[in-house]
């Protein structure tokens, strides 16, 4: 049945207003760069010009002299002995002896104007020797590869490995030379994916304040405060709980905004001009070459298949460089490769390798998208080969519940089954196809994800509500958690107000990042509504002089029930409220959890697209998102998160990629280069929510931000080959490559 | 180097400031007029984030000199509803859920505004190619041309 047909719940699956629409329409909303503060300065930064080389000397002096500089900072500026992790992000926040990469910040300045600082910043002097660089993942594990540290390596990797793969990855299960020879066809070949970003249209801004007292206040657009909190104290030395930091609204994060950049830097500047609040804005170019793009892709492919379709077996050797260090999601790109299907036997293994390039960080089911083009698109050649229907194949080896995965565990609830059936009734696999043109398909996987999590619920003396949440609401996630939360209560949605709060007022969480918010800060909520309901029915209980137990919670009053039935009329959760003060004081709920119970996701897309053969351009003409939601709680924001993953991945299949040049230079550092999805480009996005509850939370909530990026990358290759008959296996599919594939599948 | 005093009308009420001749207008009524409803999404004219109307012309406001808005006329996204009253602009934005993070919305408001005020009845591929200067990264733009193309009918006087 279609969304909005039926109706189970009262507020669950509708689609209200959201509550920060009229900030949103009116420009009142406050974004990361659109807070001032009283005696702020202004922070610039001075980045590498090179790709890899040695700081000889940084002189500051010019810098200092100019009038309205209040502070500049070097590496010198910071503490020492950090290891780990925490000396990863020191060293990508301000390079120590060698800058790592194209855009790796050396140094910073405060002045009393953005304009003020800017000059100030050209006018540091950094003495560079510069050093050979390798910005390819191939090349960096080469034996004659410019070794970019010495000692990074983790103990997984094997012996005699270039000192550039710094972490090896392996898992297996099943006979897979067996399964090789048990297949009618096996095929065997080698893609390619390059960077991406995730395109956030709002750059890193921050203002921060740090006292010499330790004590600081930061105001960051960030998909989670705890984890600025905790990253930028061990940047700059301070204890966790002196830093209190703001979320302010957040404009399109996907992953990118879960670790630190500049911040620490606005705290170190502020420290050293005795306190003064420095706010740092990012430009465009800067967010390019020195934020956190995704990791690039090499990676072989091997499956055999019989005749009828089944897989007998899959390997794959997935090599990805995640910047200058270690991170390349590598792993969760081969745990997600096989995850639709049922494998008898696998064989993976993974290399995450250094290279002159930005530190990676997380971008919409990190290693999914590129896991999913190598598998899908072998996949996809093979049913050709073998007069396979892709649908047919997709159905036959299907994972079930209670199946294994192929990266190990047994699934429970999962809804691909569901989702394929939904695919293959959609009208658009009827429509016929013209000259030029082809239709694609493919599917995609995301795990989801509990992580820590504090809510915090009170009940007001009106009886309305406000939930305070930890996850800041990039999507729409205010208003699913409000929708739950007034379901729960029994109150109308309008009298739930959902607050994202500051680091100081709720225990750790993690950020809105994994497909959290709405499964794990939702869940938590309506925990904590429960905590309230038990806590009013004890009021309206003492005051009845009946047993607590004999009370029950029905459309946002207490009632008396069993033998009490009807002796008592109802009281509201108003009138509870009313008298809060008398009958013990004010009504909460709280929960702190890292919950379990989360519910995977699979999607399937289809896709068609006409190809010019005089150009290589590809035009999308139509496209379907199908995927289970476990359940919709406000369908709208699915359907929009559904469409903007989609949209991202058919970026990185035609156009999106960083192109860094001879010296290591990033070429395509704005958006007229690096060139993501216009209006123009697209067509509608056509969405099917199918929903298998999650049995895992309490409305079904599956998750459903990642997995819709994973399928166009394989879906449009796969459409390609249909209307050209030419493979391409390397991203993007821009016009040049298309062209040069549809040559040479020509001369054959 | 020395400010330039700059007066000008934003949003029908006017205004003065001082300039520094390298500020853009982006950069004037943001920081120092505080009307920060314009976002920058990339300060080189790709965005859209920042669009504004500048004497009836839409434009980029990070490609405008602040100076160069002596004289003019500015309208901004704070200028857009009416009082209490939102733009049918607006109010089938939040309708529609054509938003997400909202940051590209003020700038895709002002455009979309302009585009019905000299074409009221666009077609959808019109709609797309007047706005493709408007990146949107959240929403894959469908619910976007919608809410424009229903909040075009509504003005029309077409019931929806
Ligand atoms: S900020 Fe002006 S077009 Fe992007
Ligand atoms: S809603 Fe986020 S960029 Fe458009």
């Amino acid at each position: 049945m279609a969304k909005d047909e039926y109706r189970e719940f009262r507020l669950v699956g509708t689609r209200p207003d959201r509550p920060d629409g009229l900030d949103k329409v009116t420009g009142r909303a406050r974004y990361g760069a659109d807070m001032t503060a009283p005696g702020m300065l202004w922070g610039a930064v001075v980045r590498s010009p090179h790709a890899h080389a040695r700081i000889v000397k940084i002189d500051t002096s010019k810098a200092e002299a100019l009038e309205g500089v209040k502070a500049v900072v070097t590496r010198a500026d910071l503490p020492t002995g950090l290891t780990g992790e925490d000396w990863d992000l020191q060293e990508n926040t301000l390079a120590g002896e060698r800058a790592l990469y194209d855009g790796h910040a050396v140094a910073a300045v405060a002045a009393t104007s953005a304009l003020i600082a800017q000059e100030a910043a050209r006018l540091v002097e950094v003495d560079y020797e510069v050093l050979p660089h390798v910005t390819d993942v191939d090349a960096a594990m080469a034996p004659d590869a410019p070794v970019i540290r010495e000692g990074a390596a983790d103990p997984t990797v094997p012996e005699g490995m270039h000192p550039n793969v710094v972490k090896y990855f392996a898992f297996d299960h099943g006979d897979v030379e067996a399964g090789f020879a048990q297949a009618d066809l096996v095929m065997e070949r080698t893609y390619k994916t390059e960077a991406t970003h995730q395109g956030y249209i709002e750059p890193h801004a921050c203002l921060g304040q740090l006292g010499s007292d330790g004590k600081g206040e930061m105001w960051v657009c960030t998909q989670g405060q705890w984890f600025i909190r905790r990253m930028c104290a061990a940047v700059v030395g301070i204890e966790a709980a002196q830093l209190r930091v703001t979320p302010s609204e957040i404009g399109g994060g996907f992953g990118g905004k879960t670790t630190i950049f500049m911040e620490p830097l606005s705290l170190a500047l502020s420290r050293k001009a005795g306190g003064r609040p420095v706010k740092i804005v990012m430009s465009r170019s800067e967010v390019l070459r020195a934020t956190g793009p995704t990791a690039s892709a090499s990676m072989d492919v091997k499956i055999g298949m019989k005749k009828d379709g089944t897989i007998t077996a899959g390997k794959a050797t997935f090599r990805m460089q995640g910047g200058a260090f270690p991170g390349a999601p590598v792993d969760m790109a081969l745990y997600c490769a096989f995850a639709p299907y049922k494998m008898p036997a696998v064989e993976c293994e993974g290399f995450d390798v250094l290279a002159n390039r930005p530190k990676c960080a997380a971008y919409r089911a990190p290693g999914s998208p590129m896991g999913a083009f190598a598998v899908e698109s072998l996949l996809d050649e093979m049913c050709r080969k073998l007069g396979i229907d892709p649908m047919d194949m997709r159905m036959k080896n299907a994972v079930r519940e209670g199946d294994r995965a192929a990266y190990g565990p047994k699934f429970g609830s999962i809804g691909l089954v569901e989702v394929l059936e939904a695919t293959r009734a959609h009208p658009n696999l009827s429509i016929p196809l013209g000259l030029n043109q082809g239709r694609g398909i493919a599917s995609g996987y995301w795990f989801n994800h509990g992580g820590e999590t504090s809510v915090s619920m009170a009940i007001s003396e009106d009886g309305t509500a406000q939930v305070s949440v930890g996850t800041p609401d990039i999507g729409g996630s205010r208003a699913s958690i409000a929708l739950m939360t007034a379901e729960t209560l029994g109150i109308p949605y309008e009298d739930v107000r959902v607050n994202v709060v500051e680091t100081g007022a709720l225990g750790v969480n993690e950020p809105t990042h994994g497909s959290r918010a709405t499964f794990a800060s939702g869940k938590a909520a309506v925990e904590a509504a429960q905590h309230a309901i038990k806590e009013m029915c004890r009021r309206a209980a003492a005051e009845w002089g009946i047993e607590p137990e004999a009370v029950e919670w029905v459309d946002g009053a207490a009632q008396p029930a069993g033998p009490n039935a009807g002796k008592f009329p109802p009281m509201t959760i108003a009138e509870i409220a009313g008298k809060m003060g008398s009958t013990g004081g004010p009504i909460s709920g709280h929960h702190e959890s890292v919950p379990g119970g989360v519910g995977e996701s699979f999607g399937c897309h289809v896709v068609d697209v006409e190809v010019d053969p005089e150009t290589g351009g590809v035009k999308i003409l139509r496209y379907l998102v199908v995927q289970d939601a476990g359940r919709a709680i406000h369908p709208s924001y699915v359907e929009g998160q559904y469409q903007g993953g989609a949209a991202q991945g058919i970026g990185w299949a035609l156009n999106e990629g960083y192109i860094y040049g001879e010296d290591g230079r990033l070429q395509n550092p704005v958006f007229l280069d690096y060139r993501v999805p216009v209006a123009s480009d697209l067509p509608m996005i056509d969405t099917v929510i199918v929903e298998v509850p999650n049995p895992g939370h309490p409305y079904g909530v599956r998750g459903v931000g990642e997995t819709g990026i994973t399928p166009p990358l394989p879906a449009i290759a796969n459409a390609i080959q249909a209307a050209t008959g030419a493979r391409l296996t390397e991203l993007p599919m821009n016009p040049p490559r298309v062209l040069a594939a549809i040559k040479a599948a020509k001369a054959g | 180097m020395s400010k330039i005093h700059v007066t000008t009308k934003v949003n029908g009420d006017p205004v003065e400031f001082l300039a520094d001749p390298r500020e853009t207008l982006l950069d004037c009524l943001r920081d120092r007029l505080g009307l920060t409803g314009s976002k920058e999404g990339c300060g080189t004219g790709d965005c859209g984030a920042c669009s504004v109307i500048l004497d009836g012309r839409l434009v980029c406001s990070c490609l405008v000199l602040g100076v160069e808005a002596q004289g003019k006329a500015v309208e901004t996204i704070e200028g857009m509803a009416q009082g209490e009253d939102l733009h049918p602009l607006q109010r089938k934005f939040i309708e529609h859920a054509a938003l997400q993070c909202g940051f590209c919305t003020p700038g895709i408001l002002v455009a979309a505004k302009a585009l019905l005020e000299t074409n009221p009845d666009p077609t959808e591929t019109e709609v797309r190619y007047w706005l493709a200067g408007n990146l949107c990264r959240c929403t894959g733009y469908d619910k976007i041309i919608r809410a424009v193309m229903d909040a075009a009918a509504e003005l029309r006087g077409e019931a929806a």
